[in-house]
């Protein structure tokens, strides 16, 4: 398997830290005045020469925000976030918004080259001729996103990909009907706070019948210090539509811990399908705990048509806490929701991730597939509702939480919600926790393979039904993130 | 100077209290030879073959282990394997989720790569495989399971023969073989073994009953008793034992 060994080279090339985009870029930038207030909110929106109303839903969420306590049931604990503290908007400094991709600072092109992402269209098209499949990237840095890249092209089909401060001014009617249906302002603590503050992220929209052309990819860095960000992603598959999204992130090494809150909102109409993958990698602090993003996420998509579809796919290996429960709403009769995970913790890393079923349809179906491994010192909890309503006749789920440990100072938690009120509902669920054994790694052993390279096949092995949904070059990539987010757990 | 030379091994299960368990084996085993050891249960059989491949639940207290002068005690699990000892396992360890393909590729190319030698090819490896697996009776499906998942007890032990087969080691230990094998299995897989036999590798073929070896027929046959090994003999040995049982060797110890 060339991609093991591809795994190990890299996590021995890699230095004595294994987080390898901890760098950072001296770039000047602007920002808002340190804390959160009506005038940041206010300052934001005018940064973005936003419309009356979208000024007046922030404040509005700030103002429900400021009623709100932060939640504490999920099973991850950390010191008090001193929200006055944080900058809430921060963006590489320059005279006007970039026209096109030669206007952008090299720096920042250059950052993005360090991570793997070349912006350059001409760059990306040379990638497809090496065999690589074409890939549109929005890439967010700090608070702003600074290119987009084959935006004729997918205009081309009708696909409208952009910034979303973009589209709020360009595509007002579509951002109001569609922002805020899925995660309403009042949600939750962090995606208030998100609806109040949020300075960019990504806009899709695939109208009726369009199969979208390439693979959208969204690439967020935070870069600045004592920055939060605060992305926000719509996406809207219209009647019959169908896009596949992916999404990175990374962030330097920093002592301090940085909030990242983030809301994305995906809406399936009649026989529409959206895939969304992430590899998340933040930072996830030293091997002290020292460090690290916080990861406060909500994402939710509505099956909102009959027989739409809509499949999460994630991989989450960084961060110092991941707070992350992405979630359908099968809200169409015949509407099929699908969660595959990955959540990879090490160091004293904190994950609590999982997903919510919500059968609201007739004939409604969802499909769980989550892989917990947990080494080092971590804990790592999966959590998880599956709930069918008095209506949703006929629905079915199947859930499959599988936990691996890797020595014996990390824990696995499994925390299932079930709640049926129909009595039709067909809900099944299959649990496992594992070690890796000493048994399997002296097998694997005593046929050549050196202690790191027994252990990225048995955790391959392990996670590979999640992998297969990735995209290929995302599989590969998650492939070896896998193997450098666990260096260092064995012996 | 012989291939494999164990002189006097010395070993207790690891720990503070750990029992010991080979008390002054010594033996000797030369290219092209095929030694039969063969012994009651508890007497240490399989043991020997776990410090031989490097286990590390076990303590060599006292004794010297060289496989081609270098001292074998020293090297790391998989450097011994890149060396060129397998170990064919009683009890063969399930992977799930990593096809036998990926995992024999793996293996070989790790092997490989810690001797200096190139990677082998995608078509090379591919029909090796194919080769190597027909004979034993292996599928397609087979290889494309998980490493041992849901195979059966015949399977596994077939499966084991294959990647001996594949890895072409100097020195095979097959640890009990035999167990839990019907006879047809019995033979398909001692068919497999004596096509390995070759003047420039070894075996060491552990069991606790005579019937494996009127398949696999050994130049020597060598009892253990109680961590040593107590008698030496050519392949009518293995038949005496079949009639008169380990009991003469019970008594002596009692």
């Amino acid at each position: 398997m060339p991609a093991v060994q591809e795994t190990v080279d890299q996590v021995r090339s890699i230095d004595v830290d294994q987080y390898k985009y901890g760098f950072f870029t001296e770039i000047e930038s602007e920002k808002a005045p340190k804390g959160l207030s009506e005038d940041t909110v206010r300052f934001i929106s005018a940064k973005k020469e936003e419309p009356e109303w979208m000024l007046e839903w922030r404040l509005e969420a700030f103002r429900r925000w400021q009623t709100m306590r932060e939640p504490d049931w999920a099973r991850v604990s950390y010191p008090p976030i001193a929200y006055q503290e944080l900058y809430y908007y921060s963006a590489p400094k320059r005279k006007e918004g970039p026209k096109s991709i030669d206007d952008i600072d090299p720096e920042i092109l250059a950052t993005y080259e360090k991570l793997g992402i070349p912006l350059r269209e001409r760059d990306a098209l040379l990638g497809i001729e090496s065999g690589g499949a074409k890939v549109a990237v929005d890439a967010v840095f700090d608070s702003v996103s600074v290119a987009t890249t084959f935006k004729e092209e997918l205009a081309k089909a009708g696909v409208i990909f952009m910034p979303i401060s973009e589209a709020i001014r360009e595509y007002p009617e579509l951002v109001r009907k569609y922002l805020g249906s899925v995660v309403p302002v009042t949600d939750n603590f962090f995606a208030t706070l998100n609806s109040a503050v949020f300075s960019d992220g990504s806009f899709v929209y695939v109208p009726k019948g369009v199969r979208c052309p390439m693979e959208l990819s969204t690439y967020f860095r935070i870069n600045e210090r004592n920055t939060g960000q605060f992305e926000r992603t719509l996406i809207i598959a219209d009647e019959g539509a169908y896009v596949s999204y992916l999404e990175g992130c990374t962030a330097p090494m920093r002592d301090e811990n940085q909030l990242h809150a983030a809301v994305v909102e995906l809406v399936a109409l009649a026989d529409a399908e959206i895939k969304y993958s992430t590899v998340q990698n933040w930072y996830p602090g030293d091997k002290d705990g020292k460090g690290g993003i916080f990861n406060f996420v909500t994402k939710r998509g509505d099956c909102r048509g009959d027989r739409s579809k809509i499949s999460w796919t994630q991989v989450e290996t960084g961060s110092a806490i991941t707070w992350k429960y992405p979630s359908c709403i099968l809200r169409g009769d015949n509407s099929q929701g699908e969660f595959y995970s990955i959540a990879i913790s090490n160091g004293r890393q904190q994950v609590d991730s999982g997903t919510k079923m919500i059968h609201l349809g007739k004939n409604t179906s969802s499909r769980i597939i989550s892989k917990g491994i947990a080494a080092g010192h971590s804990d790592n909890t999966y959590r998880g509702l599956v709930s069918a309503h008095r209506k949703a006749t006929g629905a079915r789920n199947f859930t499959n939480c599988d936990s691996l440990l890797i020595g014996d100072k990390c824990g696995a938690h499994t925390v299932p919600y079930i709640e049926s009120k129909n009595s039709s509902a067909q809900f099944e669920h299959e649990a496992t926790t594992s070690k890796i054994s000493d048994d399997q790694l002296f097998y694997c052993r005593q046929r050549g393979l050196d202690p790191e390279e027994a252990t990225a096949l048995i955790v391959n092995g392990f996670v590979k039904d999640v992998l297969q949904q990735l995209p290929m070059e995302f599989a590969v990539e998650a492939q070896k993130l896998i193997a450098v987010s666990l260096e260092g757990s064995v012996g | 100077m012989a291939m494999l030379e164990i002189d006097n091994l010395h070993a207790k299960i690891d720990g503070e209290h750990g029992k010991e368990i080979l008390k002054g084996l010594s033996l000797k085993v030369n290219p092209g030879e095929v030694h039969a050891i063969m012994g009651p249960n508890g007497s240490g059989k399989s043991t020997l073959s776990y410090i031989l491949a490097g286990k590390e639940d076990y303590e060599v207290t006292d004794g010297s282990v060289t496989l081609d002068g270098e001292d074998l005690l020293e090297m790391e699990i998989d450097e011994r394997a890149a060396k060129g000892v397998f170990l064919a396992f009683q009890y063969p360890v399930e992977v799930p989720g990593v096809a036998t393909m990926t995992f024999l590729r793996s293996a070989l190319n790790a092997q490989r790569k810690k001797r200096g030698e190139e990677e082998i090819s995608t078509p090379d490896f591919l029909r090796l495989v194919k080769d190597k697996a027909g004979h034993l009776g292996i599928s397609q499906d087979m290889l494309k399971r998980g490493v041992n998942v849901g195979f059966s007890g015949g399977e596994k032990k077939r499966a084991e023969i294959l990647q001996m087969a594949i890895l072409e080691p100097k020195l095979c230990i097959l640890d009990e073989t035999d167990s839990g094998l019907d006879i047809d299995a019995l033979k398909i897989v001692s068919e497999g073994v004596n096509a390995l036999r070759s003047p420039d590798r070894a075996m060491i073929v552990i069991t606790h009953y005579q019937r494996l070896l009127n398949h696999i027929v050994p130049d020597f046959v060598h009892v253990m008793h109680k961590g040593r090994i107590v008698r030496s003999g050519g392949k009518e040995l293995a038949l005496e034992l079949e009639a008169n049982g380990y009991a003469e060797y019970q008594q002596d110890a009692a």
